[in-house]
């Protein structure tokens, strides 16, 4: 199965979800942000960092390249597409996902260990989670404060969209300590935290032992069995 | 050439904590006098000529689209910029 990950000029982690990927036992596929050509993948994946440096908004300008464009096609197909922090961003730019992200409440860039529950189990980057599930991802941002509307934060609610909650402390002053959301079709999934840093033991978040926490890898392989079923 | 001014602003229900960052240090400048402070962006669009009609449109189109974002932003005005007409 093949996977692509999009790089735009000041993404930081797309060789990290490409590895991601590829421990998971997928096929790692670059998509350059210039190119609307997806390369025959069958998921996307908008990883982490600051695209055009943060200018305008954060994921602003990136919303705006050709390969976004298609993949707002594909994902009205109902590709899986998975937005990783700075790729959460553009999903929201993009209105992929509803909703915006703003400064951290503290004003402080913020980088730690963060506890997360796992609330929607039906969308194919989260179906190898239980339900209501703990799991322990690194979470690093400056704008990370998710806020939307009354209405638009009670649709999410309501509709069983937002995926996962910050559960040991709120980070950032998020609405609802909403950590990450999905589309009305499930398909489109953004968060702020970031499972693949931690996919690999003795790289990982602090588990049972020192960095063996691999909690990001069941994100990978969530989407492969979603694809192959 | 025309110059057409574009302001844009935290919505005011939206934290805003660049603005809070800002209004925290003032004090320390012995500035103590102003309560709240919100920080926004102006943007500045030349055009080739003079302003239109169409060019103000245009500019209005991209301060909603493109230069701020509806749903924690607000357009508070889109202008030519004073004395730069002819």
């Amino acid at each position: 199965m093949k996977v692509g990950v999009v790089t735009f000029p000041g993404t930081l982690d797309d060789q990290d979800a490409a590895r991601a990927v590829r421990l998971a036992g997928g096929e790692p596929v670059a998509i350059w942000h210039a190119s609307d050509d997806l390369r025959g993948v069958d998921a996307i994946i908008f990883p982490g960092g600051f695209s055009y440096g943060d200018y305008l908004r954060c994921g602003a300008i990136a919303a705006l390249a050709p390969a976004v464009g298609s993949v707002i096609e594909a994902a009205g197909k109902g590709m899986p597409v998975l937005g990783i922090c700075n790729g959460f961003q553009v999903l929201c730019e993009s209105h992929l996902l509803p909703g915006a992200l703003i400064r951290n409440e503290h004003q402080r860039f913020i980088c730690r260990e963060q506890e997360l529950s796992v609330e929607n189990t039906s969308t194919p980057w989260t179906n190898g989670f239980s339900a209501g599930e703990r799991i322990v991802i690194p979470l690093k941002n400056g704008e990370g404060n998710f806020q939307a509307s009354a209405e638009t934060v009670a649709e999410l609610e309501g509709e069983g969209r937002v995926v996962f909650r910050y559960s040991d402390l709120n980070p950032n002053g998020s609405i609802n300590d909403i950590a990450g959301i999905c589309s009305a079709r499930g398909n489109v999934v953004g968060l702020m935290p970031h499972p693949e840093h931690a996919v690999e033991r003795g790289f990982g978040t602090t588990g049972a032992g020192y960095r063996t926490g691999t909690d990001g890898l069941r994100f990978f392989t969530s989407v492969l069995s979603s694809l192959v079923s | 050439m025309g110059r057409i001014i574009v302001e844009v602003m935290p919505k005011p229900e939206i934290l805003d904590p660049q603005g809070k960052a800002v209004r925290g240090a003032l004090p320390r400048q012995g500035i103590d006098i102003f309560t709240d402070v919100r920080q926004g962006k102006r943007f500045e669009l030349t055009v080739e000529g003079s302003v239109t009609q169409e060019a103000l449109a245009s500019a209005q189109a991209a301060a909603e689209s493109v230069l701020s974002n509806p749903i924690i932003e607000d357009v508070v005005a889109v202008y030519e910029a004073p004395g730069e007409s002819k």
